[in-house]
């Protein structure tokens, strides 16, 4: 049994919106908001559907250091539009992503920690989200030459879409048993290949498949922690501090590719057996 | 295309690469050809339906795992053999991928991280200065442009219906946003970035030239030297750059560059 007075003490990190998520991971002192809602940068493609904006485009960018760390921190906001990505906030993250780019170059790092509650490219600003996060995936990519880019997923949302394509770019990923992780959200495979092929509202199996333990579990994502504020601001601090290294979840292709010709692609997949393959061909590359 | 028989993506890429065989040791959905550009070594790749591939949610054209893996090797061993090239060979990506693959197999094996793979594979190609270019041949659609074509340093795309570039198919796009299909239509004609034809896309400024050419002239030995002169063009246009700055906050993408010009001012506090 857990410490019971330890669990009353904990402050959940799922239930913060984005700029609190920001503000309780970075030390309290040198804060500060990039493009914040008072620029009221919002998305000129929503009024045109009729759809309420949101002045920071439901992303939120914030300076600041984790120990002796300089960070930006990049959240998107779970509760504006599922998350998604529409073309301001997408050019929020890829601009601080940019801007974070020529500092490390210039010898002066900072490490990008990019909390991944999203749904993926905003619907209604189409291919305004897909080029932008084209961008972001780019940057991540370039960033990670220099030192580490952290992703984070902890729920209530999950990482899908193209943004989960940017979390398995990450060179290293904090989720929670809440978080899920997958390309193509539950209704999407459901409406594309049928309910037998995934029900949208079996959540078990979701989780099981797509759950922060299963992905940890099989190494496409590097740690589980719980949802304290806390134990992720002590997990990061840890995390920031980390080398450039070669990132074996994208260039580890001989390991996938053996473990593909493996899989019985008529066989329907499930957690356990999933576990068994990935377990399987550990340390045979 | 949703029709498994034909491919755009195959048909450019066998025109292109004047019919030439493609490399061994590769799944039949994801040819790879080694061939010239304009005189120059290029890797010419694409994605195509295979009736008989082993997974069967990625048989008409999809990106799934292997071929998001696949492409990833392809670009991944194109940088290993050009490693102390001073001439890299460019890397033209040939795009007709009517989406990523949908399934439950395709979600458990990670099948975002085998897209990230190949995405990768190009952004590292571009970055150790291998030019890299996409012609837009078909579809262009969502994660399976994500991680095949969107990372080229220039788009080049074809004309006319069955060109299309978008985050989702109409159907699954009704669904998710709690629209009709004929809702969705409806905004698509309106609403620049939500509509799925070339000539709305242009209007973003992502494209470094649309021509008019039909998906359909693959068989056209004038179209066929048109579009290689095209690409050759978008070589000698990236020059030594290898980041996607070129397509950066143009055309209609205004608020991508008033956003991305107040992050660079407030950057440094």
């Amino acid at each position: 049994m857990r410490d019971v007075a330890a669990l009353l003490q904990r402050q959940s990190f799922v239930e913060l919106p984005a700029r609190a998520r920001c503000q309780h991971l970075l030390d309290d002192a040198g804060q500060r908001e990039l493009l914040g809602p008072f620029e009221r940068l919002t998305s000129p493609w929503l009024p045109k559907q009729n759809i309420v904006t949101q002045s920071d485009d439901g992303v939120v960018i914030m300076r600041g250091t984790l120990g002796d760390t300089k960070v930006v921190v990049a959240a998107v906001e779970p509760a504006f539009q599922g998350g998604s990505m529409g073309e301001v906030g997408g050019a929020k993250i890829a601009g601080a992503l940019t801007c974070a780019l020529a500092d490390v170059k210039a010898g002066d790092p900072v490490v990008p920690i990019l909390l991944l509650e999203t749904g993926g490219v905003r619907l209604q600003e189409a291919n305004c989200g897909l080029a932008a996060i084209a961008e972001i995936h780019d940057m991540i990519v370039a960033l990670r030459e220099h030192g580490p880019v952290i992703g984070v997923i902890t729920g209530p949302v999950g990482c899908f879409g193209g943004m989960s394509i940017a979390a398995g770019l990450c060179s290293a990923l904090l989720v929670t048993r809440e978080a899920r992780l997958g390309l193509n959200g539950p209704q999407v495979i459901e409406q594309e290949a049928g309910v037998d092929e995934f029900d949208s509202r079996d959540r078990p199996m979701i989780w099981s498949l797509l759950g922060g333990e299963q992905r940890v579990a099989t190494g496409l994502a590097e740690d589980l922690v719980d949802d304290d504020v806390a134990a992720i601001r002590d997990l990061l601090a840890e995390r920031v501090t980390a080398a450039p290294k070669t990132l074996a979840r994208t260039t580890d292709i001989a390991r996938f590719e053996a473990l593909l010709e493996t899989v019985d692609p008529a066989e329907q997949a499930t957690a356990e057996t999933t576990r068994a393959m990935f377990d399987q061909t550990t340390g045979a590359a | 295309m949703s029709d498994a028989n034909i491919s755009y993506g195959a048909a450019w890429l066998a025109a292109l690469t004047d019919h030439a065989e493609p490399l061994a040791d590769y799944p039949a959905s994801v040819r790879v050809v080694d061939a010239a550009l304009a005189g120059r070594a290029a890797r010419y790749i694409a994605v195509v339906p295979d009736a008989h591939a082993r997974f069967p949610r990625a048989r008409a054209g999809e990106v799934g795992l292997a071929e998001g893996w696949a492409l990833a090797r392809a670009l991944h061993d194109a940088v290993a053999a050009d490693e102390d090239a001073a001439d890299k060979r460019v890397i033209v990506a040939v795009v007709d991928v009517p989406s990523q693959a949908y399934g439950r197999t395709e979600e458990a094996y990670g099948i975002h991280q085998a897209l990230a793979a190949a995405a990768e594979g190009a952004i590292r190609a571009r970055r150790a200065g291998h030019p890299v270019v996409t012609l837009i041949a078909g579809k262009a659609m969502s994660g399976g442009f994500l991680a095949h074509g969107y990372q080229a340093n220039r788009l080049v795309a074809l004309s006319g219906e069955g060109v299309q570039v978008h985050a989702m198919g109409k159907q699954a796009a009704a669904r998710i946003t709690q629209r009709s299909v004929e809702g969705v239509e409806q905004l698509a004609r309106e609403i620049t970035p939500m509509a799925y034809d070339i000539d709305s896309y242009e209007r973003l400024g992502l494209l470094h030239a649309r021509l008019d050419i039909a998906p359909t002239a693959a068989d056209d030995a004038e179209a066929v030297e048109r579009v290689h002169q095209a690409l050759a063009d978008a070589v000698a246009d990236i020059g030594d750059t290898r980041g996607l700055d070129a397509r950066i906050g143009q055309g209609e993408r205004t608020a991508t560059a008033a956003v991305r010009q107040r992050l660079a001012e407030a950057w440094a506090g």
